[in-house]
């Protein structure tokens, strides 16, 4: 049994270093995956559970007695690290995996960061993104809050800490609309787009993330395989769609419509 | 002679290599007050290719169970349907279905665990594969099951569509989960008659549940559902407001028939709700016709309806990216082309 006084939040966010958004990707000719030798930044999704955590805070001022951000890659995810401290986060955790290993996999990635709550038994919050917008599995949050038994609350929108109830209220986007949940701490949500709207890191801020504690694991460390156990054959690009050509005027388009069989009904 | 040898050898055979066990897949079937969600029909056809028994597990509350029972016995391609009602199935929390779902898999001969790329088979299903050690696929276009090496392989869109990766599922994988995308399958059909066999399951009791179902706010709309509609007339950020949204699009939804959608930026500045975003992160969709009216054509926003047959676009910027795609493009301002639009369909009736 959780004690039912008001507590201390201490938050942890998992981050991952992606493509960035606006790259447009190219398979790489072996077709074993894309080419990784464009820009990356921070999985958008990511930099929302980022700020919401500093929002957290923001609201319950000292009731947030820490933020950590977490990321499980190779050395060049250290940036992506920096930036979650640059917005606000107090310290981070490198699980530093070889450049040359296998993308992990939802699974061992939530493996990993149960690992890392069982070392650090006072986290009681875990912000993570809905989805990367790499592998677009949309997994991680959910097998967490599975392995650790904890409440979970997906493609949240709103999220409302009462630290004296020890519950979170959370705005869920779901198919047709929204629902309301209440969860009991401890908790695992994921971020929605909607859920806010993530803040620049100044240069200043920027300058003092370079101070601020690292902590570099490695997998094994955490007693955790990160092997994946599903086998990717093939990458290939998807189809190519060739625009059609436009017409000059409305008469035209009805035209075209009507053609292809799209009256009014 | 020759049968006689055979005969001797066969339990011998059998003992070395024991043939796989034929697939056998449960799918997850999500219904509103009983109606079948056309997702999971889709969900229930990926099934099928599988090349196995199929048995559909159906949660509800005490209202809807008689009226999704029979719809969902009555459905093509079901061997078997499993149905649990209870109070706590009616607007479900994943916590209190997940020692359900953990139960039937427990002792089970099942080989798959499908579902629909739905908001709550999202939530759910990879919540019950962490518990039973196994990895998720999500959202798969394609699935094909070989049964001498017990292994199935998928196919799914990765990087928002850009590239589509072949992923391999080996025996060394008891069960297998995945969750389909509606667009890539036929919907099952319904026979006259229930076909599948029955199963009652006592709900299994969650213990103390973590969460609480408060209220569910729905979106109301008499016009066709955005993830199934034939048509669909889309609008991005030049509309303003919502009322301007409303105003400008409707009409012309109405006299096609179509459903709504909207790009993130319509949603993001309020015109359109959330529920209607099309996209990476919103909808998938892939219906005969797509107007996209003042939409640019991100990445993120081709990845949810790149696939339809017909795409209309009309834009001010002749150089927006969405005309590299679009069947028939017209370079316009959307508020003089839309009525004119309106009119001249409704003249051509």
């Amino acid at each position: 049994m959780r004690p039912t006084s008001a507590r201390f939040l201490n938050i942890l966010v998992p981050v991952k270093r992606a493509v960035d958004y606006a790259v447009k990707i190219r398979v790489n000719s072996q077709q074993t995956g894309v080419d990784l030798n464009v820009k990356h930044s921070m999985n958008p999704f990511d930099e929302i559970a980022v700020e919401e955590a500093v929002r957290i805070r923001e609201r319950i001022k000292d009731e947030v007695k820490s933020i950590r951000a977490v990321t499980i890659g190779p050395s060049k995810s250290l940036d992506t690290l920096r930036t979650a401290l640059a917005m606000g986060a107090d310290s981070a955790i490198h699980v530093e995996v070889p450049e040359s290993a296998p993308a992990p996999e939802p699974l061992g990635v939530a493996k990993t960061i149960r690992a890392l709550v069982e070392k650090n038994k006072e986290i009681d919050l875990i912000i993570l993104g809905k989805q990367a917008i790499d592998d677009d599995a949309g997994q991680t949050g959910q097998m967490l809050a599975g392995l650790l038994g904890w409440s979970q609350a997906t493609f949240a929108s709103k999220v409302d800490v009462d630290t004296k109830n020890n519950v979170v209220t959370v705005l869920r986007e779901i198919d047709g609309g929204s629902e309301e949940i209440k969860c009991k701490l401890p908790l695992v949500i994921t971020t929605d787009l909607r859920l806010n709207e993530p803040r620049y890191a100044s240069l200043p801020n920027i300058m003092k993330a370079k101070k601020k504690p690292v902590e570099k694991l490695k997998p094994e460390d955490l007693g955790v395989d990160l092997t994946p156990m599903l086998e990717t054959i093939k990458v290939a690009e998807p189809p190519k769609r060739v625009g059609g050509g436009k017409v000059e005027s409305v008469e035209e388009l009805v035209g075209k419509l009507k053609d292809a069989g799209f009256t009014a009904v | 002679m020759l049968r006689l040898s055979a005969f001797r050898i066969a339990p011998r055979l059998a003992r070395t290599y024991a043939s796989p066990a034929a697939p056998n897949a449960l799918v997850f079937l999500e219904h509103r007050n009983g109606v079948l969600d056309s997702s999971s029909l889709s969900a229930l056809t990926a099934a099928t290719q599988l090349g196995g028994q199929v048995t559909g597990l159906i949660l509800s509350g005490p209202e809807s169970s008689a009226t999704a029972i029979e719809n969902a016995s009555k459905l093509k391609g079901l061997n078997k349907l499993i149905h649990s009602t209870a109070d706590t199935y009616k607007s479900p929390v994943v916590e209190a279905v997940t020692p359900l779902l953990k139960q039937v898999l427990s002792d089970s001969t099942y080989t798959h665990v499908v579902s629909a790329t739905s908001s709550f088979a999202k939530s759910l299903l990879p919540r019950v594969a962490a518990l039973l050690d196994a990895p998720q696929i999500s959202d798969i276009t394609s699935v094909e099951h070989d049964a001498s090496s017990n292994a199935t392989t998928f196919t799914r869109p990765i990087y928002a569509g850009n590239a589509i990766a072949t992923v391999k599922a080996s025996s060394s994988i008891p069960i297998k989960f995945f969750t389909v995308r509606s667009t890539s399958f036929a919907a099952a059909l319904s026979a006259d008659v229930a076909e599948a066999s029955l199963e009652t399951l006592e709900p299994v009791s969650a213990g103390d549940v973590p969460t609480e179902h408060l209220k569910t706010s729905l979106t109301k709309s008499d016009r066709p559902e955005l993830g199934t509609a034939s048509r669909i007339v889309s609008g991005g950020r030049p509309l303003k407001d919502a009322k301007t949204f409303e105003d400008t699009l409707y009409p012309l939804a109405d006299v096609l028939g179509a459903a709504v959608g909207a790009s993130r930026a319509a949603v993001d500045a309020g015109y359109a709700d959330n529920s209607l975003q099309v996209g990476q992160t919103g909808k998938v969709v892939a219906p005969e016709l797509y107007m996209a009216f003042g939409i640019s054509g991100a990445i993120q926003h081709l990845a949810g309806m790149k696939d339809s047959k017909l795409i209309v676009a009309v834009n001010k910027d002749p150089e927006a990216p969405i005309f590299q795609i679009a069947d028939v493009g017209l370079v316009g301002d959307l508020y003089q082309v839309i009525p004119e639009l309106t009119e001249k369909l409704k003249a051509s009736k």
